[in-house]
């Protein structure tokens, strides 16, 4: 018993010592956090605070209680000729332990019921951001603006499967994160596309289910700039550990900035489609495209998991007439998980994944898809 | 009465409250689940087809309603409110269109879910016509403007002066028995 | 059977007849524990291939296919083929003996409940060999990953959930009717052992919610197959609808598992206190108030799906409040061992750690109703370590105490008392080590059901697998310890195996003959 006092008392140190740092540039969760982190916004403080008083209000009933029991373990042991007496009832000290915890409870949810007040307070945003939780990658629209893009994992299956060194930031990187200015209160709406996420940033405090049909609100707020990160914690299928959130808040000015340049790439995004690609340009792109999106279902060899996800390799999709390829993503398979991807991949990665799988694993169809085929085969409809 | 007897009736008894409770599960929660959610406007729900027994017109106070749209996964048709959002008065019926066109070549039938942010305000928001009480027929290639009109409710809280109104389109033509012409 | 049970020496045929068409009640107790503790095997392996893989990031063993394959099982089994089994099989083994009754209420149902159990973990079991692979969206199976999304296996999964409710329903029916028409003359209920007390409460309970699951997974089933949309956003439905059925059997679920781990522990502590239990009736009514809060609670395991804030406040009021009859039986617990004669056998030790570990999980519970802190801890491994701290912790440490504690009863000898308090120490500290470091974890935001994670978790992961091999290793020797015990025991000749031993099931003789209590007893 004396070793799990002094377990519990090292424990209880750790947590105490193991105050996150606050104020830096990057706030990198460092590999010894044990506690919560007090985060960013006046949310994930209201949250910081609420659960340290807990701590403090558990860890001295604990001590007490226990300490009790164990000084009772010491004393009224048979060994030490304790005699049993045979009392076996006390109004007075039954009430007052039923009353007593409940005035304690009374007295605490106080603290709680502001905490969650604020958690509650979305009114009135100066930015609204539309989150929508996909299998497996989130999507971010700045209302308002015409902005929107995908965010999924830019960790290689390499480094999951141990084929390469692993990365400082493995599991934490994405292709392109949220980019938040500082100072201004925005809200976040949070969507699902086909199951239940839930978008999660601790050091905001905000964490949301990403209901499919729904939607829900979480607020954030910060004069930080850095870059956060957070998790889906939904269970949402195989990839579910494998989408994190990446927020990074910048200077208004810096924000402005990255805000113009994605509306102008857009703009020349739309420009350029007509442009023609070779056969190995599109190869090594659709390459890249096909790991990042298609590789979590069909596998990198394209050779599916049987009874889940068919094969790519092989497939009479994928020899077959280049128009049913297309149709295939743009429009998705009714009924099964294949989804469109029209939304969430631009004309010329459509157009290149198509050209690595009807070109890579032996497919060897030999022909080139191109962005335009892509667009005329969207437009045609 | 003897023990087995007892032992039976008392069998029989727990039965039949399992019974109940099974199909106090399937028959009467998700209804009452409904009723909640309309009620206090659980998840951004907003309630059925509203009928304006309310004229007056708070001009006094302005209220900006956003638009937001999302296709639901197997979902392809293009889906997008005709504007970004609009600024109103509390009380004053507003129409605004959403568009929607089935780029496939196949004849779909969509259902459109609204969900409102912020969740408790659902209440305050109500819909004298909306694309979102039927379900919508497009076939293929047909495009189609899809018509709201709205009242927020002059006894919106004041804290709120802006609310986000999202409308995701789901594909239920395998749930649909009728052939979009008959729908139509 | 005037010769009593069928043995071995009557030939293999004869043998297994008799546990197959038993209705003997303490045959049928032997066989759910027997089952249980096969299935905690089962649910073991399933939990040691998750924490291998877990062990250091990157995926090392299996895909994340077949990972959420065994998250999903390993809830599955240890929920409803362990933990309710085992205590069904101490119920029917010792609520007769404690009320003085001579066997089940309803024997024939008895051997029935018991002998579909099988078949259903058979069914979903042999899922994971289906193609597609068995259930792998968790075991709380969220709709749409559950209906929509799920694997073609679901059917299969939603008829094995189905065997198992009936079987929980009825073995609880007959528990009820047991304690309602069969205690011995004198045994009025307020003089009943507690552990029958929480077995009635919980039987109550089971009743009552286990339709609600069976309803729950039949609505997925319509959706699935018959088009309709009780959780499908499309049709009208709510996903967010299937949560709220699913707790409200889910929330009285977790009940169904602590209360009679309650009632084992407040059978132990008064023996080696040798001293009655304190404050019998407010634990009565304790369980009692528990069980009724667990009802009106479930939703604190949904704060972060959008609930109006209303919702949320009564919610989090609500759960706040199960901390008082919790506590009342911990106080209660902690003073019938003041001024006791205290001995620490391997039973009192695992009911300590009961007490010690159990009210550890519930502080963390307590955090956990908090909404806004919730909102932080919400998926998190927090939430893995603290319904271990309960779940483990409560049942079966509290199980294991129980198998200490009657095993000479059942069989006639006693344990070895060293080996038992090696396997105490080898399964605290491998417990501790498992799931202490998981709260760390969860409050440093690692989320649960995670095959793969970050770097900055790779430490702790580490040392919470470490201590999750010594833990499963410390259940290979209970069953070594058990099985030693029944084929080389020192033989036990006291009715009254232990010195601070009350009630009936100590007064007949060790081992318990095959019929007790064919004439009722009179009860003091």
């Amino acid at each position: 018993m004396l070793k799990r006092a002094k377990a519990l008392f090292l424990s209880l140190l750790s947590l105490v010592v193991s105050l996150p740092a606050l104020g830096s540039a990057v706030v990198e969760t460092s590999t010894r956090q044990l506690n919560m982190p007090q985060g960013v916004t006046e949310v994930s403080q209201a949250a910081y605070d609420i659960h340290m008083i807990m701590v403090w209000v558990c860890t001295v009933i604990g001590v007490g209680v226990f300490g009790f029991m164990f000084y009772v373990m010491y004393a009224h042991r048979k060994s030490r000729g304790a005699v049993a007496e045979n009392f076996h009832e006390n109004l007075v000290v039954e009430l007052l332990w039923t009353i007593v915890p409940a005035i304690i409870l009374i007295i605490m949810a106080f603290p709680a019921t502001t905490a969650l007040l604020k958690v509650y307070d979305t009114d009135n945003p100066d930015i609204e951001i539309k989150i929508t939780g996909y299998q497996w990658k989130w999507q971010y629209e700045y209302l308002g603006e015409g902005v929107k893009f995908m965010s999924e994992l830019n960790t290689s299956l390499d480094e999951v499967y141990g084929r390469a060194p692993k990365g400082e930031h493995y599991l934490r990187e994405v292709t392109e994160p949220l980019v938040l200015p500082v100072g201004k209160k925005i809200r976040f709406l949070v969507t699902g596309n086909d199951v239940i996420h839930s978008w999660w940033v601790p050091d905001f405090g905000v964490k949301r289910d990403a209901i499919p049909g729904l939607f829900t609100s979480g607020w954030a707020k910060t004069d930080e700039p850095g870059i956060y990160v957070g998790e889906c914690t939904e269970l949402c299928g195989l990839g579910h550990a494998f989408m994190p959130v990446v927020v990074e808040v910048k200077e208004e000015a810096e924000y402005n900035e990255w805000l113009a340049g994605k509306k102008a790439e857009a703009v020349e995004y739309a420009s350029t489609i007509g442009k023609e690609w070779t056969a190995e340009e599109l190869m090594t792109k659709g390459e890249g495209v096909y790991l990042q999106s298609c590789a979590g279902c069909h596998q990198a060899d394209g050779g599916g998991i049987p009874g889940v996800f068919p094969a790519i390799k092989g497939s009479p999709i994928a020899l077959g007439p280049q128009i049913g390829h297309i149709a295939v993503l743009i429009d998705g398979v009714p009924g099964s998980a294949m989804q469109s991807f029209a939304d969430q991949l631009s004309e010329v990665n459509i157009a290149a994944v198509i050209h690595y799988q009807r070109n890579a694993w032996g497919n060897n169809v030999g022909d080139v898809t191109q962005p335009i085929d892509v667009l005329n085969y969207k437009q045609s409809k | 009465m003897s023990l087995a007897v007892s032992n039976r009736k008392l069998l029989i008894k727990l039965l039949l409250g399992a019974v109940a409770m099974f199909a106090f599960a399937i028959f009467v929660l998700p209804p009452i689940y409904t009723l909640f959610c309309e009620i206090t406007g659980l998840g951004g729900k907003t309630s059925s087809e509203y009928t304006a027994v309310d004229v007056r017109v708070d001009t006094s106070r302005e209220v900006t309603v956003r638009f937001v749209a999302s296709n639901n996964a197997l979902m392809p048709w293009e889906f997008r409110p005709t504007m970004d959002k609009v600024v109103v008065h509390p009380g004053e019926p507003t129409e605004i269109t959403y568009f929607a066109r089935n780029t496939t070549s196949e004849d779909m039938v969509s259902q459109a879910i609204p969900s409102l942010v912020p969740n408790n305000v659902a209440d305050y928001f109500h819909k004298t016509e909306c694309f979102c009480f039927d379900n919508q027929p497009l076939a293929a290639g047909e495009q189609a403007e899809l018509k709201l009109v709205f009242i927020v409710d002059p006894d919106l809280p004041a804290s709120v002066n802006s609310m986000t109104l999202s409308y995701t389109l789901f594909d239920i033509t395998d749930r649909t028995a009728f052939p979009v012409a008959q729908i139509k | 059977m005037a010769h009593g049970p069928a043995t071995l020496a009557d030939g293999w045929k004869a043998y297994i007849s008799r546990w197959v068409f038993t209705t003997n009640h303490k045959d049928i107790g032997t066989l759910y524990l027997w089952f249980s503790f096969a299935m905690f095997i089962l649910g073991g392996a399933f939990a040691m291939i998750i924490r291998a893989e877990l062990f250091q990031p990157g995926m090392q063993l299996i895909k994340p296919e077949f990972f959420n394959q065994m998250t999903t099982m390993h809830g599955l089994v240890m929920v409803f083929g362990v933990i309710m089994p085992a205590f069904v099989g101490l119920a029917n083994w010792m609520i007769p003996l404690m009320i003085g009754a001579p066997d089940m209420a309803l024997p024939r149902m008895n051997n029935l409940s018991f002998w579909i159990l099988p078949f259903a973990f058979a069914i979903l079991t042999s899922t994971l060999f289906m193609e597609g692979g068995g259930p792998n969206f968790g075991w709380t199976f969220y709709a749409p990953l559950s209906t929509t999304y799920a694997p073609e296996s679901v059917n299969f999964f939603i008829f094995a959930i189905h065997i198992m409710g009936a079987s929980s329903i009825m073995g609880s029916i007959n528990i009820i009717a047991t304690v309602m028409n069969m205690r011995a003359p004198g045994m009025t209920y307020m003089k009943m052992p507690l552990f029958v007390w929480t077995w009635v409460i919980t039987a109550f309970l089971l009743v009552a919610v286990m339709p609600v699951l069976a309803g729950a997974v039949t609505m997925m089933l319509m959706d699935i197959n018959f088009g309709t949309s009780f959780f499908n956003a499309a049709g009208g439905g709510d996903p967010v609808l299937f949560q709220h059925v699913f707790w409200f059997f889910g929330h009285p679920e977790v009940y169904i598992i602590i209360l009679p781990a309650f009632g084992v522990v407040s059978q132990i502590i008064p023996t080696f206190s040798r001293k009655p239990l304190f404050g019998y009736s407010s634990m009565v009514y304790a369980t009692a108030a528990i069980a009724f809060l667990s009802f009106i609670v479930w939703a604190h395991h949904m704060f972060t799906v959008g609930m109006p804030i209303a919702g949320e406040l009564y919610f989090m009021y609500a759960t706040m409040l199960i901390a008082v009859p919790t506590g009342v039986k911990v106080f209660n617990w902690i003073t019938t061992m003041y001024k006791g004669s205290l001995t620490f056998e391997t039973p009192m030790l695992f009911s300590i750690a009961f007490v010690i570990l159990f009210t550890f999980g519930g502080f963390t519970g307590l955090m956990l109703s908090i909404a806004a802190a919730d909102m932080q801890y919400h998926d998190t491994y927090f939430v893995v370590a603290h319904f271990h701290y309960v779940m483990v912790a409560g049942a079966v440490f509290s199980g294991t105490a129980a198998i200490y504690y009657w095993l000479p009863k059942w069989c006639g000898k006693m344990y070895n008392e060293t080996m038992g308090q090696v396997q105490f120490w080898v399964a605290f500290i491998g417990f501790n080590i498992a799931f202490m470091p998981q709260h760390f974890l969860g409050l440093a935001g690692m989320p649960r059901r995670y095959a793969d994670y970050g770097l900055q978790f790779a430490d702790w992961n580490m040392v919470s697998s470490v201590g999750a091999f010594i833990y499963g290793g410390a259940q290979i020797m209970l069953l070594f310890n058990v099985i030693m015990t029944i084929r080389k025991g020192k033989p036990v000749v006291e009715d009254k195996v232990w010195e601070g031993a009350e009630g009936l099931e100590w007064t007949v003789a060790t081992p318990a003959p095959y019929h007790t209590f064919e004439k009722p007893p009179l009860y003091k």
